[in-house]
């Protein structure tokens, strides 16, 4: 709160409110609105029934209709706060409606049907989550099959990177050797070569090597990040060289220096590696769009694509798995985006 | 200051199974070391990276090349036939220049049309509302970190999110026309409409990516010596004459990568798009990328060869944009030198 | 046994030669220190001993045994680094605990070494803790105990004291020769400083541009320095040196005259000299006292440096600089003239070469 009002309060020097201070004012809260309020919408959304989705205009919360069974119905009926002839209102139960008409029962006395003007009721709503949106998907549909892969992909991945990428640096940044310019070089200038100028050629690799659909055939290509070794090689550097001299002369063989010396000092840098590469392997689409097209291995992205691609969309499941998708980088957010906003401003990289 | 925590006692535990699996590994490269030399080592730590590296970069790279000179619909390079450059020749097949449409591959022009005019748009109003929102986010402001988080956060999001997000916005039922509504203004369909289709992609990625040209910028304004701005105060110095003469020049060598990077970026444009619109309707959202997928993988009559031709184009572009870049980068590293 | 041999050791950096035909005889138990300017190749002869960097050429042998090809872990030495190169994420006791751990030692035999080194170093309070968290004096002193838990068969330390302040530094120095009494193993010093140097050595190399310049004693140096380089290195402040010229021989004795026409009269017992031979005479400040008579050299005071238990007197004789070093305090102050004698003084005769004239 005391923030909120010391940023209210603040002004440009003097007393009065400068132009400015309103501008940033402005900017920075519509900023709030458009930055969040979709992601914010999308997920209030996600738990409204089919009928709610439907609805226009729609209702922030998800409401839902209230129902009530009644002696001599077989099938629940509709409740209706309906207004009487008398000018006093009553929930009534909905029987059927003939035209500009409806035929409703009182609940509590089932045996008297009422007649009431349509214009004269309104539906009895109540706020209600309708989580099925989110167990029907994972129970009745891949979906749970697509996270598993999802996260089998992204946790793989990105352990293979940590492991291949920090000793590619180690051997980079610590070792003299002849065509280590060289390596460092083409490390240097793929380091902007996009998938979609690779993905023909790269494709008919992953199928002659037997990795079209199979997960291995998506991490693979992913793992030997310039951007990584990149990184790490600069954080390597500034570990001292005498350092590694004592290891040596304590017996440590180099894969021992690796491991117990450069890695743990390396802790940061790995961190924000690690960090980078959850978010990207679990975003990566178009290339697990091209290496899987069974459907019980489509990760999160691809089986969300395509189930919104289909001509029925049932945008209540999709909603709610987009939801699901979003979480882990929302958590990311939460918690690590200090991390990550002081990598990037550092390194320029993303 | 002696007693272990439990995490730490955690750790170890977790950590112990990896400890053993390295000390395994560490027995045959031991054997390795003493007939290598600890020269050799940075062989061995290298090898596996390198390895991955040059079947999936550098190999695809090579390769691609080839296939843009083959034809036929096979993947596999022993069952296409050389057809030299027949597939370049027909993308620049035309009868009138002017018209994409006249042309053999008329698709191929329309994404390349279409990418033009959505890099241009983007990264311009991008680079406008990223730097507006630095400048804003540069004064004196408190909880500075949380509203630079507030425009960072879509950064996160993952593409495939970014499009269902807006494509739930922009349907007929959706927020966008339940604002309007409010003002009276009918629902409309936006994304059956070739235009508004095509403005949606540019607002759409511009909302997802504008963070971090936002937080890259921000970092450049930080960087500018506090003094300067206090000298030009103390001179007494306009506003706006101080943003001119002080902020933008020395934040220039920070724009120009972060509109390098922007363009580098926004060619290659395809995720959210294609789920947002998947092209359409009609061509009027097709751009390069999906241009190269569909035309290789996705659509019956594929032509990986037509794909390749039409990637390497791409690639071209990129590299020069990319070595823009760098000059850039070495043009403001020898100033920074001086 | 920590016997080391060098012969002929050749180092280079690719085309930069930085150890020329280094040789050097080592002896069990021996204290030696390596002195000498800063870019001489001193860490780099170091390095090569122990195995850290590769000779281009000569022989390395320690205990009689060649040892070129031997890698570093297997020389069995153990080297202290002028930035200590404790291992930052690791406790004091993983520090020392890790090069046993190595060598596969037993869990007790590890526990025992450590708990003893680190009594005989007084670092028991400090085992638990990070490098991190631990003065400049108390890494010190885990990095000799790293050292000293494995046992080497002699111990290699470059420049180890230089990163402490003054006070420490004497007082380490000391603990450090004391050390070296008790465990009695071959220690090769590295330092800058000549005081260290001095005190802590057996013997002292000089080395100048990768090349030993003389092995000798403390005293050695400081009595008989073997050229001009090696007279002014050791010894502080740096020794005088004038120009001279052999005006007189006779039996024992040689007569030098120097510019402004004094004369100074040296012993000499040699045939290598010859009148009118151009030399340069060495003369140590601390050897020149004040004199009121007007038969000694007479200077022109530039500065004056009051210690309190000496004065320091920057003096110009002739167009040449005279530094003095007299005890107590004196009245005198820049601007004076005065006269300094040398008479007594132990002269060093340099000839052109800059080679001390041998019988001098
Ligand atoms: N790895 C290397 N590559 C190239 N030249 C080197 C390397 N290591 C040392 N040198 C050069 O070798 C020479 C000797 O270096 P060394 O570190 O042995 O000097 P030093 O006597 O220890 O100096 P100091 O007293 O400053 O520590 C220097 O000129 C140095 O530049
Ligand atoms: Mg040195």
């Amino acid at each position: 709160m005391g923030v909120a009002s010391r940023f209210i309060l603040r002004r440009r020097g003097g007393k009065s409110w400068h132009w400015t201070d309103i501008v940033t004012w402005v900017w920075l809260v519509g900023g709030l609105i458009i930055m969040f309020g979709p992601a914010v919408w999308l997920a209030f959304s996600s738990f409204k029934t089919p009928a709610a989705l439907a609805e226009f205009p729609p209702s922030i919360l998800p409401y839902v209709t209230s129902q009530a069974t009644v002696q001599g119905y077989d099938k629940p009926l509709q409740l209706f706060e309906a207004k009487m002839p008398d000018g006093s209102t009553k929930v009534l139960a909905e029987v059927r409606r003939i035209g500009l008409v409806a035929q409703m029962v009182d609940p509590t006395t089932p045996g008297e049907i009422v007649r009431v003007n349509i214009g004269d009721r309104t539906p009895v709503r109540s706020v209600s989550f309708a989580t099925e949106n989110y167990t029907t998907p994972f129970t009745q549909f891949d979906f749970l099959r697509y996270l598993w892969n999802s996260v089998f992909v992204t946790v793989t991945a990105t352990l293979i990177t940590l492991i291949v990428n920090s000793m590619a640096a180690f051997a980079l940044s610590k070792y003299e050797f002849r065509g280590r310019s060289l390596a460092m070089l083409i490390i240097l200038a793929t380091l902007m070569v996009p998938l979609s100028v690779i993905m023909v050629p790269l494709y008919s690799i992953i199928s002659s090597l037997g990795l079209f659909n199979n997960l291995w055939g998506v991490i693979l290509p992913t793992v030997a990040t310039p951007t990584g070794v990149f990184i790490l090689r600069q954080y390597m550097l500034t570990i001292p060289d005498e350092l590694i001299d004592a290891a040596r002369m304590d017996k440590a063989s180099e894969w021992q220096i690796y491991w117990r010396i450069v890695l743990p000092l390396t802790a940061p840098a790995l961190a924000v590696l690690a960090i980078f590469s959850v978010v990207w392997r679990w975003n990566d689409f178009l290339w697990p769009l091209i290496v899987l097209s069974r459907r019980e291995l489509y990760t999160l992205q691809v089986g969300l694509s395509i189930y919104s691609g289909e001509l029925n969309v049932q945008w209540h499941f999709i909603l709610a798995m987009t939801v699901v998708t979003m979480i882990p980088v929302v958590l990311v957010f939460i918690f690590l985006q200090r991390f990550i906003t002081t990598g990037i401003a550092g390194t320029g990289l993303k | 200051m002696s007693t272990t925590s439990l995490t730490d006692r955690l750790g170890s535990l977790l950590m112990a199974p990896v400890h053993l699996l390295m000390r395994i590994i560490d027995i045959p490269l031991r054997a390795v070391q003493k007939t290598a030399g600890i020269g050799g080592m940075a062989a061995v730590f290298l090898a596996p990276n390198m390895l991955i590296f040059g079947i999936f970069v550098l190999l695809p790279l090579v390769i691609n090349f080839v296939y843009s000179m083959t034809g036929g619909t096979a993947f596999f390079l022993s069952e296409r036939n050389f057809i030299g450059a027949e597939q370049y020749q027909r993308l620049f097949t035309c009868t009138n220049y002017l018209d994409p449409m006249s042309c053999q591959e008329d698709a191929f022009w329309t994404a390349v049309g279409n990418t033009f005019w959505f890099v241009i748009l983007q990264v311009a109003l991008m680079i406008g509302l990223s730097l507006i929102t630095a400048l804003i986010l540069n004064r004196d402001l408190a909880a500075r970190s949380f509203w630079r988080a507030v425009f960072f956060f879509p950064v996160l999001l993952s593409p495939v999110v970014v499009g269902l997000i807006w494509k739930w916005i922009l349907q007929r039922q959706g927020l966008l026309n339940f604002g309007l509504y409010q003002f009276g203004i009918e629902p409309y369909t936006w994304l059956t409409d070739r235009n508004w289709t095509f403005i949606a992609t540019i607002g759409v990625s511009i909302w997802a990516h504008m963070g971090l040209y936002t937080l890259i910028l921000l970092a450049g304004l930080q960087a500018i010596p506090k003094d300067l701005y206090e000298a030009a105060e103390m001179d007494g110095t306009k506003p706006a004459r101080v943003f001119r003469r002080i902020t933008l020049p020395l934040l220039a060598p920070n724009l120009l990568v972060v509109v390098v990077l922007a363009l580098i970026k926004a060619v290659q444009i395809f995720d959210e798009v294609y789920v947002l619109t998947g092209g359409g309707p009609g061509t009027s959202t097709l751009y390069l990328t999906q241009y190269i997928y569909e035309t290789g993988f996705a659509s019956t009559l594929r032509n990986p060869g037509l794909a390749a031709a039409a990637s390497i184009l791409m690639g071209l572009v990129l590299v020069v944009l990319t070595l823009i870049q760098l000059g850039i980068g070495q043009r403001g590293e020898k100033k920074g030198k001086r | 046994m920590g016997e080391i041999t060098l012969t002929k050791i050749k180092k280079s950096f690719g085309a930069v030669d930085v150890l020329k035909d280094i040789d050097l005889d080592i002896k069990d138990g021996e204290f030696i220190v390596f002195v000498g300017p800063s870019g001489c190749g001193k860490s780099t002869l170091l390095r090569t001993i122990a195995g850290l960097e590769k000779v281009t050429g000569g022989e390395i042998e320690i205990d009689g045994k060649r040892v070129n090809e031997v890698s570093a872990a297997d020389r069995g030495l153990a080297m202290v680094f002028q930035s200590y190169a404790l291992y930052p994420h690791m406790s004091v006791r993983q520090n020392l605990a890790f090069g046993l751990e190595n060598s596969s030692m037993p869990k007790a035999e590890v526990a025992e070494r450590i708990t003893e080194a680190a009594r005989m170093l007084e670092i028991e309070a400090y085992l638990e803790r990070r490098p991190g968290q631990l003065s400049g004096g108390q890494r010190q002193r885990v990095a000799i105990g790293r050292a000293i838990v494995r046992r080497p068969t002699a111990f290699l330390l470059d420049e180890p004291l230089s990163n402490l302040d003054a006070e420490l530094r004497v007082s380490t120095r000391a603990e450090l020769a004391a050390l070296h009494a008790r465990l009695g193993s071959t220690m090769i010093y590295v330092t800058h400083d000549q005081v260290e140097a001095m005190t802590l050595a057996h013997r002292i190399v000089v080395m100048r541009a990768g090349k030993i310049e003389q092995v000798g004693t403390p005293l050695d140096l400081y009595n008989t320095p073997a050229n001009r380089f090696v007279a002014g290195f050791i010894g502080a402040p740096h020794m005088n040196f004038l120009a001279g010229e052999v005006a007189d021989l006779e039996t024992g004795t040689a007569t030098l005259a120097t510019a402004g026409g004094h004369r100074l009269l040296v012993p000499f017992s040699g045939h290598s000299l010859s009148v009118g031979e151009k030399l340069t005479i060495g003369i140590r400040p601390q050897h020149i006292t004040l004199a009121n008579d007007p038969g000694s050299l007479k200077v022109k005071v530039r500065l004056v440096e009051a210690l309190g238990s000496e004065t320091v007197i920057h003096a110009d004789l002739n167009g040449e600089k005279l530094l003095a070093v007299v005890p107590g305090q004196k009245l005198i102050s820049p601007g004076d003239e005065t006269y300094l004698s040398v008479a007594g003084a132990p002269l060093h005769l340099f000839d052109r070469n800059g080679l001390r004239v041998k019988g001098s």
